[in-house]
């Protein structure tokens, strides 16, 4: 088990949540207080080693008094304030939030999104056949990892995680406006061209599959991913002495990708190129 | 940070165009050719040219104006400049309408396509120019002269006019010379239009060179100079093209034609007195001296009773001054009618240093024009307001973020902030009473988001121009995370009469819960197109009355695109904010525009859900997405009426219950309200 770093003892703040008196630390959010009372909000854009851009919607949550609803993923719990998260009205822009999402992006590979679909009766079909999506190849230019720009909800993760709040690379960044934004590197040029670096942390908070190693979107692609035969084992690199926790994903013996357990406190699920994809040494039977 | 910067190479202009604003690079780490022995033996950059991130957008300004588009040199070698990562700053020229990161015709045409210029003007344009002319035309949101429908501006990329070259920075010591001086104006061509260039004072609050012996005439009245001959630029090599705008309104295809071919012929610019109908009247507060005063004139406008709202501000001190704002009853015009007082008590009251203030003079609502005619019209109004405003909330520098389709306005402020500095009346001493405060220019690149407060810190930060969540609200953590009160144009130059006559007699004008004048933009189908000045409380009728009402008037669309339609049967509607919101609509920035029943609806409504799809920023899914269905729906029941058109109807309310509801700013909560308010007060597609 991973040391839990306590910090300083913080204030608690008291409001109400669906009727109910909860208590959370201070500086939580709307959405911890939520997991803490065991209440199930959906979440898209939220990721736990990151900050939230509250870009995806999905998790809003009616506060009293209020005109729009609120991102319970950032919103901070006030004292005294009222929360209600499972109403008519959250219900409703839920629905039509995860229709909109649905009817545009590919979202066959995002865990929970089928049961969310089916729980708040969302239709994506009723845009109509000509509702616009993206419809992009999936661009392949490197051996490490693919960009699979059908399933990009635009959440932001990657754009953070290679910035300013882990890789400090800033090879990613979102470019155009509206509908048309993307996510691209400089000159919306290939990787090969950019300032990535290919240490995967954007494929590691990536809640889509929209980037995914090579090695996955190949099998996937032949056939032959099956979640359920695979195993993970959790180890330690052997790169180097930081000692960075490494999960091997192995499929018929094989290992097919490499994640990092987010509760380290020391690399909070991020790695270099090494440790994320120089596997192949491993596996190489000659 | 170890930022990569790739292989490409500025060209020679794109080079000249950068340094022009942030003064030749010191040494290799910043983009210098050469590496000198020294820059072999520490690094230099990071965290002291990092903080000059703001200066990317007027970087990416200075490189398409220059050669009309930002290339992958250019903009690689700005970043290498700033410190900032390529990859972020595709981001933001790409954010941005009027940059182009693909090659481009140094000249573009921007033809407004918006509610009541319409569309038919860009065809023909395109149609008149040979393919070869090295022109563009591209479609533009609303341009903001509606009063002179259809409208247009041509811009050509060029070397900026030798006589607006800034002085060369000490090449001992580029950082010092500060932010510098983007001069892209043009020569002293006969037109008014497109004489513009910006200024900026830098962080300092040090005096820059006056330029009133170029500016001092370039008055409304001012006589037409004999065209210059281009090319004499020092920079450029002969022959070279200057930089030029020429803005035209109402255009017509040859003049249109003409001017895209020759910019610097295009025939002047009425004056803004023009756009005002009552000009010269009697009682008028905010537009009383607008055809009266020399807008070029700091003395004029003093004759005129120019700066004796600030001189009572210095008298009773700031905290009497937000008292008397308070008193007021000042309610913000921008549209969102936030009590002013309290915005600048809860600015003035904050722990953390520096507090800034922010003019948003971002004007894009399709339909709004007053805060350019304030601006071209009254230009020393708006400094002094902000100067007042600044001193009352304890801010040393104030942003002025101006919309880039405003290239009148740009120079009308530019030479009033630099006349004022002149005189003392901005910088380190204001009027001898030992409070610094300078203003600073930031022009937009055409982005309606940019308008949303916060999105248009992030625009002044060299971040693309996307809405923050709030809380934190911006009067704790606004621009640069600091304290910061932001206050749109019209609400500003309300503070002076305020001053001047006193909270009690200004408060006495209007209503009880909306005090004072309003400004009014009318448009469309009336006689007398222009900005009204009225006090709260009259009615839309009058309003109407006063600008020539069509007898065939089929709705009026008040406060935009973001606003909503009532009909011909409604004139009695208060123009008041509680008038208006319990007649179940929205007063808006104030915009009134006229629709009679020649005008197809569904064109209109089209036009209206086509202007959120392109200006929404993408950020949030309810209006990335729900901005497209919405235009999808509308396109699908464009001809379609009744049972026919009532399951698209149910899918938009769906949709737009949605985006009002869940998205994160004001575009995609108001981007249904136009298209609602005409399906249920208009009865459209009934």
């Amino acid at each position: 088990m991973t040391a839990v770093p306590l910090g300083i003892p913080r204030r608690l703040v008291e409001f109400t949540l669906d009727g109910q008196n909860a208590r959370v630390p201070e500086g939580s959010t709307i959405l911890d207080a939520c997991r803490a009372a065991g209440k199930d909000v959906p979440t898209l854009c939220e990721g736990d080693t990151l900050t939230p851009k509250n870009a995806c919607r999905v998790c809003v949550v009616e506060v009293e008094g209020a005109r729009t609803l609120a991102p319970a993923c950032s919103r901070r719990a006030e004292p005294g304030m009222t929360v209600l998260t499972d109403t008519e009205r959250t219900r409703h822009s839920r629905k039509v939030v995860l229709e909109l999402l649905a009817s545009s992006v590919d979202l066959s590979t995002t865990p929970k999104v089928a049961g969310w679909l089916k729980e708040y009766e969302a239709k994506p079909d009723r845009f109509g056949p000509d509702a616009a999506r993206l419809n992009e190849e999936p661009r392949v230019d490197n051996d490490l990892y693919v960009r699979d720009y059908d399933k990009c909800i635009l959440c932001y993760k990657c754009v953070d995680a290679c910035g300013d709040q882990w890789q400090n690379t800033f090879a990613i960044s979102v470019v155009g406006r509206g509908f048309d934004a993307r996510i691209a590197v400089e000159h919306d040029g290939p990787l090969t061209d950019s300032a990535c670096v290919y240490c995967g942390n954007c494929i590691e908070v990536c809640p889509t599959g929209a980037l995914s190693f090579k090695s996955e979107f190949d099998m996937r692609a032949a056939g032959t991913w099956d979640e359920e035969r695979q195993t993970e084992t959790t180890t330690v690199c052997a790169y180097c002495g930081v000692g960075c926790n490494l999960t091997l994903h192995v499929q018929d013996n094989d290992i097919v990708k490499v994640t990092s357990p987010h509760d380290n406190p020391v690399t909070h699920g991020n790695l270099c190129i090494k440790g994320r994809f120089g596997y192949q040494h491993v596996q190489n039977r000659d | 940070m170890d930022l990569h910067f790739g292989d490409s190479k500025p060209t020679d202009e794109e080079r000249a165009a950068v340094d022009a604003l942030l003064g030749p690079p010191g040494t290799a780490w910043e983009g210098a050719d050469d590496r000198s022995d020294t820059d072999l033996r520490w690094a230099r950059g990071g965290r002291a040219a990092r903080e000059r991130r703001d200066e990317l957008l007027p970087g990416l300004h200075a490189l398409n104006d220059r050669v009309g588009w930002v290339s992958e040199g250019g903009l690689d070698y700005l970043c290498r400049r700033l410190m900032v990562p390529p990859a972020e700053a595709y981001g933001v020229a790409t954010f941005y309408s009027m940059f182009s990161v693909r090659p481009r015709p140094a000249t573009v045409v921007r033809v407004c396509t918006d509610l009541v210029c319409g569309a038919s003007l860009c065809g023909e344009v395109e149609a008149r120019l040979d393919p070869a002319s090295g022109v563009a035309v591209e479609a533009s949101p609303c341009l903001g002269l509606c009063e002179r429908a259809p409208a247009a501006l041509v811009v050509r990329a060029g070397v900026p006019a030798a006589h607006f070259s800034p002085t060369p920075p000490l090449p001992e010591n580029p950082l010092a010379q500060g932010p510098g001086v983007t001069a892209n104006r043009l020569d002293g061509s006969s037109s008014n239009a497109g004489r513009a260039e910006t200024l900026s004072p830098g962080r300092g609050l040090s005096a820059r060179p006056a330029f009133e012996d170029e500016l001092g005439e370039a008055g409304d009245q001012r006589p037409p100079r004999p065209p210059r001959q281009s090319g004499f630029s020092g920079r450029g090599g002969v022959g070279e093209k200057t930089y030029v705008t020429a803005t035209l309104a109402p255009a017509a295809p040859e003049t249109l034609t003409q001017a895209a071919l020759a910019p610097e012929t295009a025939p002047a610019e009425p004056p803004a007195a023009l756009s005002v109908t009552q000009a010269g009247q009697e009682g008028l507060l905010l537009l009383n001296r607008i055809g009266k005063v020399d807008p070029t004139s700091l003395d004029d406008y003093r004759a005129h009773g120019g700066y004796a709202a600030l001189r009572t501000a210095f008298a009773i001190g700031p905290a009497e001054v937000i008292r008397e704002v308070t008193d007021a009853g000042l309610l913000g015009r921008g549209g969102a009618a936030f009590p002013t007082g309290r915005k600048w008590q809860a600015t003035a009251s904050q722990p953390d240093h520096p507090h800034y203030l922010v003019c948003n003079a971002d004007e894009s609502e399709p339909g709004t024009f007053k805060d350019r005619v304030i601006m071209e019209g009254d230009p020393y109004s708006l400094i002094e307001s902000m100067t007042i405003a600044g001193y009352a909330t304890g801010a040393h520098l104030g942003y002025l973020y101006l919309r880039g389709e405003y290239p009148r306005a740009l120079e009308r402020l530019t030479h009033a902030i630099a006349e004022a500095r002149a005189r003392g009346l901005l910088g380190d001493d204001v009027l001898g009473q030992g409070y610094a405060f300078d203003i600073e220019i930031r022009r937009g690149a055409g982005a309606y988001i940019c308008g949303e407060e916060t999105a248009l810190f992030n625009s002044i930060e060299g971040y693309r121009g996307e809405p923050r969540s709030k809380p934190p609200f911006p009067v704790e953590k606004g621009l640069f995370g600091k304290p910061t009160a932001e206050n749109n144009v019209e609400t500003l130059v309300n503070v002076l009469p305020i001053l001047t006559m006193g909270a009690q007699a200004y408060a006495a004008i209007g209503t009880e819960k909306s005090t004072g004048p309003k400004l009014f933009c009318v448009s469309g189908s009336v006689e007398r197109p222009g900005i009204y000045e009225l006090p709260f409380g009259a009615t839309l009728g009058e309003l109407l009355a006063l600008a020539g009402i069509p007898d065939n008037l089929r709705a009026v669309l008040l406060g935009g695109a973001a606003g909503g339609f009532v009909r011909p049967d409604e004139l009695d509607i208060p123009l008041t904010f509680e008038g208006t919101r319990d007649a179940g609509t929205t007063l808006g920035s104030g915009v009134v525009l006229a629709l009679d029943d020649t005008v197809p609806l569904p064109r209109i409504l089209l036009r209206i859900a086509e202007f959120f799809r392109d200006e929404s920023c993408g950020q949030c899914v309810p209006c990335r997405v729900g901005t497209v269905r919405q235009e999808e729906a509308l396109h699908r029941i464009v001809e379609r009426t009744g049972a026919d058109a009532a399951g698209d109807i149910a899918l938009l309310r769906e949709v737009g219950r949605t985006m009002r509801d869940a998205s994160i700013c004001g575009l995609g909560q108001t981007a249904w309200n136009a298209v609602e308010s005409a399906i249920d007060r208009l009865g459209a597609y009934k």
